[in-house]
């Protein structure tokens, strides 16, 4: 059985391990878009343009709202359609095919940032109006407020809300296996398949995954703590 | 965007939906007598149950859905002791197998929720219920089991539509529901916007009256805090 999972030639210890890193990688990347997505749909949704409100509005009601399956279905098979339509409006005509870890990054990117929209929204609104006021009184211009007063204070009040982002991103994740890229839960099933150990190598994915969650609970912990070393506490 | 194959594709998806209710039905059903077991393990029983529960709770939350499906699925019928037992009649089906994950992923989740609330029932109103003499059965019967499901309601209407979202993982075992059917037509006819349009609004649908539905049992039992007419 540990044969099956060491890193020899007959193993799938390295592939597990590869697989691993490219759950990591997809998660990061589709993590960090998700923060650009999302701070843009918080700032449209915070703002008083109703067309800008009403497509943020749409994004995370839709995304939300709809498997996340569904969602990585249709950039699996349109997302190259997608990007060829937007390279069309830049004059750009060509064919351009999308690999799986992009479509990855992008489907589960698209599916993070809705989630950290509404944690960023309800972080901003968080902030206490008078500080603002307060910044403004002495004579901040808009950005230097957004700079100083506004982001550094967001980014503590949706440390624990992007956690569970961070969570939900890492989990889902697996899903993308349905594209054949390379990460934990494909390596598995091919493992799985080619052995007929099933139970082994799905086990192991789960404990990989467990692992991760769990590395990245105290990651947060120690970064919210690090956040709130200026709160007084009761 | 061909919009007949749109108008096609709607009676086919919707075919899908009895498979997705019964899916969600069952797993919310099964999963809510697996979190109230969790939770009360968790809150009032012996050390030994609590880290158990504890354990199953951590691991449910801490990987995906869909390993839970194919360590199950794929998994469990390695062994020829689940082969040779009654259970292989449920265990080889596709739709049991999904059931069971979706039921032991819920559990786990909702007991959380539960025990949540459980733990934020006033403590005047479990001494007020001491002093009229309850016994421990009739006050967790009458104080504390009404007040928690007030209480958790909220975040139990998002776990029913997760659960909504989560039953599609279901056509990773060739169970043909919603998303299966979708993905099906979109691999014949790579109409995949149209298909996508529409298997999303029945799941947009599904979950607005899901919501709907919470927030109706909501209102129901918070009759104290309406305007008295």
């Amino acid at each position: 059985m540990f044969e099956l999972l060491s890193f020899g030639p007959n193993g799938w210890g390295g592939q597990l391990l590869g697989g691993a890193a490219m759950t990591v990688a997809v998660s990061v990347s589709a993590f960090a878009f998700g923060l650009v997505f999302g701070s843009l749909g918080a700032s449209a949704k915070l703002s008083r343009n109703l067309a800008l409100t009403g497509v943020a509005e749409l994004y995370t009601t839709v995304v939300r709202g709809v498997p996340e399956l569904l969602v990585i279905y249709l950039l699996f098979f349109g997302g190259s359609g997608m990007v060829m339509a937007v390279g069309r409006v830049f004059g750009y005509d060509g064919y351009i095919e999308l690999n799986a870890f992009s479509i990855g990054v992008l489907a589960v990117g698209l599916i993070s940032g809705a989630y950290s929209t509404e944690v960023i929204r309800g972080a901003v609104q968080a902030v206490p109006h008078g500080q603002i006021e307060a910044a403004r009184a002495c004579g901040m211009s808009r950005w230097l407020i957004l700079r100083r007063i506004l982001v550094p204070q967001t980014l503590r009040y949706a440390l624990p809300g992007l956690g569970n982002v961070w969570q939900l991103t890492l989990k889902d994740t697996a899903l993308i296996s349905v594209t054949a890229l390379a990460e934990i839960m494909r390596v598995s099933h091919v493992a799985a398949g080619s052995t007929r150990q099933p139970f082994l190598f799905y086990t192991t994915a789960a404990v990989l995954y467990l692992l991760l969650t769990t590395v990245s609970t105290v990651a947060f912990e120690r970064a919210e703590r690090y956040a709130n070393r200026g709160v007084r506490r009761a | 965007m061909n919009w007949e194959l749109m108008w096609d594709s709607v009676p086919t998806l919707l075919r899908g939906v009895p498979v997705t209710l019964e899916l969600v039905g069952l797993a919310l059903l099964f999963g809510a007598a697996v979190a109230f077991a969790v939770a009360l393990l968790r809150l009032y029983g012996n050390r030994v149950t609590e880290r158990l529960m504890a354990a199953y709770v951590f691991v449910f939350r801490g990987t995906p859905l869909l390993v839970q499906i194919f360590l199950i699925y794929y998994g469990m019928g390695q062994f020829e002791l689940v082969r040779s037992s009654f259970l292989w009649i449920y265990l080889r089906e596709p739709f049991w197998c999904a059931i069971l994950a979706l039921t032991l992923n819920t559990g786990a989740y909702t007991s959380e929720i539960l025990r949540g609330a459980i733990l934020s029932v006033p403590q005047g109103q479990i001494e007020a219920a001491r002093a009229c003499g309850m016994s421990r059965t009739l006050l967790f019967r009458r104080i504390v089991m009404p007040v928690a499901i007030r209480q958790m309601l909220p975040a139990y209407g998002n776990e029913v539509i997760l659960m909504v979202k989560a039953s599609s993982l279901a056509s990773t075992i060739t169970l043909l529901e919603i998303t299966g059917i979708a993905r099906k037509i979109i691999a014949q006819s790579f109409a995949v916007f149209e298909v996508f349009i529409v298997a999303g609004s029945i799941y947009l649908l599904l979950n607005f009256l899901a919501s709907r539905l919470i927030r109706y049992a909501e209102w129901r039992m918070t009759p104290y805090l309406r305007a008295r007419g």
